[in-house]
């Protein structure tokens, strides 16, 4: 056992935790997090992308103890004061989204995406997303939204 | 008039929570003192289990039960029924945890129940199986084999079934007159779902009033509450809940019982506890049922003037080990009815035997057995095409049946309802510049480029019905739909559907119509579905039916609540009902739109029961069950353009158009999305996904890093276009729009990769068309 302090969506978090639980599980299981969800054993589907310090990473791929003093981003710390966020408006507006299991990993991967990249082309989109698998839009409507999203942070920045 | 949503892309309002975190998919779900599962699985395809020795396991801390499945057997766990069954068919039992013998790597043996998902899945791992390993076989065609390893006792030759379709005689003598006969053996191969929710369950019993909910990622609800509580396990049907909330895609693979979720209900009612499992992605590709595997060996005669006179097709159907819910209609009823395609082809005949094999169970999978047809017409088509020096486009202007000729009468047993298939043709063409493309393909080749085209003019039938042939054909299901649509006091309504929603956005589109009809704002309506508690009943959802017959039970119901609103508003104006319309949300006596009866008049009425008309009962409330009397047909043409790298076999799709004709359109946003994913599914057939089984029958491609699941940067946009012909066999003209993408798509591709590599005088290939493949095939070939 460990004790660890995360915080999670900018409220300390402090648990005593079994070394060997992921950070998805200490999300999920420990703080009730269950947006960020599980998809794969391998780290290739992305649904549990989620950010630490500002990066995206694959939550199943983490330790929670290795998360230990960091700051950690999940979906529901993404809308602020119960407004959408430009990404979240994105993939409304653009039918981003069908059932939805991927989705929050891929709102958290796509804000990274255009936080490092403003500006995407769509195949940076495309390309910038290949860590994150979606088996029911076939990805046309998310890199619109994306494209959407990354317009409207644009025209909001200046 | 009031505002109505028909035809618009409204928002969808699902996407609230899903883009929040605020989804409830199963594995969210948290129920105080919840145990939870892991299976043990087997490592081998076949064996004999001699001894399952549980003490280590039973010892470790944490651990409150193990079971295994001669437990289950001997209480009274039944094996898993089928759902469609043929006239000889062998159905061998299959029990949820194997009793004595294992039939397929990662077939369960024993279920533990830990206090945590970790213990769980250690003991698991101390679980020790004595297995005699017995030799296996993953291979349809190897198993018809003399000396063949048998996978039930029941079926010595390894044969399920043989099942035929179409006038043989008349099939024969079309090629006696044949100028031409264009023959190919076709491989379809096996295709793992892979939805990115994996498949879960969560059953608690209470004991106190011996009812036990089952929350579980399933397309059909009601189906698997039927199935568990009269067949598997004998639980009244009244004392059962299924609950399947949000569910993270299925695409075929959530239609089915599955043992897990049967052993999981089980042993939550012998503990009195509540009972997670979660299967992860490794047990997903060894369980989740899965599509196609095909080997036929199909031939087309053609007259001198390009016209087919016959087709002849004999199947090889691999479903697995054992026989799930749907298995035996996949590879029968919706795949030989369908190889008419959109052809005149006067005289068919299919044969098709279904054979086991010590691999994971075969079915439904987006699309089910008419991707299998189309793929094998249209490749047809084109090796025709090639083989009498015509164009690929004239030879189907040729063939294709024309508006004039419908309702037809296929050769296959269907009776197509409607149809356009020039014009949907016609406008693809409008998007895509053939003879431009041709230049541009001679150009590129003079430099060393290999670009391609290929065309996929389709057809599928899909909303399966009516229920009295199914009945009569072998299923033992109704297909109908049933719809409640309950008006509150205040007028606002809540519908209560049947279908099931996994992605399709029936909350949004379903209470587009159901506002449309009662003539109500859209914010008065909520769509209640998935719940066996509180939705009367349903079918769900699968072979794109919630469009063409879930959407018909509530405009059904919307019907028969006007009929009854009708009637108080009558009694209120003291007029005669005759006289009274219903517009823009209000009845009013035609021509006196100035004094009205609202529907909150109604409504509140229908519940007060202070002054309604002599004999009429309050509260305003319709269930309907909507059975319709055909498929309905849904067509269109895609074109797929690709570029074939000569050094590497790469292909790289360059464009991709697609003209889909699937009636009226409720929410075309939606219909849009569903037709793009369903493309990518079937072009990643064509290039990419491939479950592969080593001589052991082994599962070779059994995660994510080694299956392929397409990603973004492997495909480009689509570019889309509708042409609408109504169907007349539903009240909306609505057809399903699911699969249409997934089964047209995969021969546009395969159809586009032989285009390109034609000036090498290939053929054809086996998909998947990977780079080692056509690097296989384009190995020492030289430009002709």
């Amino acid at each position: 056992m460990a004790s660890v302090t995360i915080t999670v969506n900018g409220t300390p978090q402090t648990r005593e935790i079994e070394t060997r639980v992921l950070l998805v599980h200490f999300l999920r299981d420990t703080l009730g997090l269950t947006g960020t969800h599980v998809g794969c054993d391998t780290s290739q589907c992305g649904a549990c992308t989620v950010t630490l310090d500002g990066m995206a990473v694959k939550s199943c791929s983490l330790f929670a103890v290795q998360a230990d003093g960091r700051s950690v981003g999940t979906i529901e710390g993404v809308a602020k004061e119960g407004k959408l966020n430009a990404m979240q408006e994105g993939f409304w507006q653009e039918h981003g989204l069908q059932c939805g299991f991927c989705t929050p990993g891929m709102i958290m991967a796509a804000c990274a995406l255009i936080e490092r990249n403003p500006k995407p082309t769509d195949h940076e989109v495309r390309v910038g997303l290949e860590g994150n698998m979606c088996r029911c839009t076939g990805y046309t409507n998310i890199v619109k939204a994306v494209q959407t999203a990354a317009a409207a942070t644009a025209a909001g920045k200046r | 008039m009031s505002e109505t949503f028909f035809g618009k892309s409204v928002k969808r309002r699902e996407d609230a929570r899903l883009l929040t975190g605020k989804g409830a998919f199963v594995d969210d779900l948290k129920i105080p003192f919840t145990t939870h599962a892991a299976f043990v699985r087997s490592p081998h395809a076949h064996a004999k289990i001699n001894k399952i020795d549980l003490t280590a396991a039973k010892a470790m801390k944490g651990v409150i039960a193990i079971y295994t499945g001669k437990d289950l057997k001997d209480s009274g766990v039944k094996p898993i029924p089928v759902g469609w069954l043929l006239p000889g068919i062998k159905v061998p039992a299959h029990y949820p945890l194997a009793v004595d013998k294992v039939r397929h790597m990662g077939d369960a043996v024993a279920l533990v129940i830990a206090e945590t998902v970790y213990i769980a899945r250690d003991a698991a791992e101390l679980v020790e199986v004595d297995y005699q390993v017995l030799p296996a076989l993953s291979d349809g065609a190897e198993a018809l084999k003399k000396g063949a390893p048998t996978v039930h006792d029941e079926a010595p030759d390894n044969v399920c079934f043989r099942w035929a379709l179409g006038d043989k005689a008349a099939t024969d003598k079309a090629f006696t007159t044949a100028h031409k006969i264009v023959k190919q053996s076709f491989r379809n191969h096996r295709l793992i779902p892979n939805a990115i929710e994996p498949r879960a369950c969560l059953a608690s019993a209470n004991a106190g009033t011996g009812e036990t909910t089952l929350w579980v990622t399933s397309q059909n609800p009601h189906v698997h509450r039927l199935i568990m509580a009269a067949f598997v396990l004998g639980i009244p049907e009244h004392k059962l809940r299924v609950i399947s909330q949000d569910v993270g895609g299925g695409f075929g693979s959530k239609i089915f019982i599955y043992p897990e979720e049967c052993a999981v209900t089980w042993a939550s009612r012998a503990l009195s506890r509540p009972i997670k499992w979660t299967s992860d992605r490794r047990e997903a590709f060894l369980t989740d049922a899965h599509g196609r595997d095909h080997h036929t060996e199909a031939e087309i005669a053609l007259s001198a003037e390009g016209n087919f006179l016959g087709l002849r097709v004999k199947t090889v159907a691999n479903l697995g080990a054992y026989l799930t819910l749907f298995a035996p209609a996949v590879p029968t009823y919706l795949y030989g009815t369908l190889l008419t395609g959109t052809y005149k082809t006067p005289a068919i005949h299919v044969d098709v035997t279904g054979v086991f094999t010590h691999t994971t169970p075969v079915d439904a999978y987006r699309g089910a057995g008419r991707p299998e047809a189309t793929y094998l017409i249209e490749r047809l088509v084109d090796l025709s095409a090639k083989a009498l020096g015509m164009d690929p486009l004239e030879i189907r202007r040729k063939n294709l049946l024309t508006s004039d000729q419908f309702p037809y009468q296929t050769p296959v047993a269907l009776l197509y309802d409607s149809g356009n298939y020039q014009g949907a043709l016609d406008k693809a063409l409008t998007m895509f510049d053939y003879p431009g493309f041709r230049k541009e393909q001679a150009a590129a080749r003079k430099e060393g480029r290999y670009l391609g085209v290929g065309f996929s003019t389709y057809v599928e039938a899909c909303g399966l019905a009516p229920s009295q042939v199914a009945g009569a054909l072998g299923a033992q299901a109704g297909l109908y739909e049933s719809a409640t649509v309950r008006v509150h006091p205040t007028g606002k309504v809540t519908v209560f559907t049947g279908s099931h929603s996994h992605g399709q956005g029936h909350e949004t589109t379903f209470a587009q119509v159901a506002a449309d009809e009662l003539q109500v704002p859209m914010e008065d309506v909520e769509i209640v579905h998935g719940d066996t508690g509180i939705v009367p009943f349903g079918m769900g959802s699968y072979g794109s039916r919630s469009g063409p017959v879930g959407t018909a039970a509530i405009h059904m119901g919307a019907q028969k609540i006007k009929e009854k609103a009708k009637k108080i508003a009558a009694h209120l104006l003291e007029a005669n009902e005759k006289d009274v319309v219903y517009e823009g949300g209000k009845f009013f006596v035609k021509g006196t739109p100035g004094v009205s009866k609202s529907f909150f008049d109604v409504s509140l009425m229908a519940y007060l029961a202070h002054n309604l008309p002599k004999g009429l009962e309050p509260g305003l409330e319709a269930i309907s069950f909507f059975d319709p009397g055909n498929f309905v047909f849904p067509f269109g043409t895609h074109i797929c353009m690709v570029e074939v790298e000569r050094s590497t076999g790469v292909v790289k799709v360059l464009r991709y158009v697609a003209v889909d004709d699937l009636g009226r359109v409720i929410n075309p946003m939606i219909v849009d999305g569903m037709v793009h994913g369903g493309i990518l599914q079937g072009v990643s057939q064509a290039l990419y996904e491939h479950a592969e089984y080593d001589e052991n029958a082994q599962l070779i491609t059994g995660s994510m890093m080694n299956y392929v699941v397409p990603k973004a940067d492997d495909f480009i946009g689509v570019e889309l276009a509708r042409t609408e012909t109504p169907t007349p066999v539903n009240p909306l003209g609505i057809k399903g729009a699911g699969e249409t993408g997934t089964i047209a798509s995969t021969p546009a591709v395969a159809n586009a990769v032989m285009d390109a590599l034609s000036p090498f005088g290939i053929q054809h290939i086996d998909m998947p068309l990977t780079p080692g493949r056509i690097w296989e095939a384009l190995r020492g070939r030289k430009e002709a």
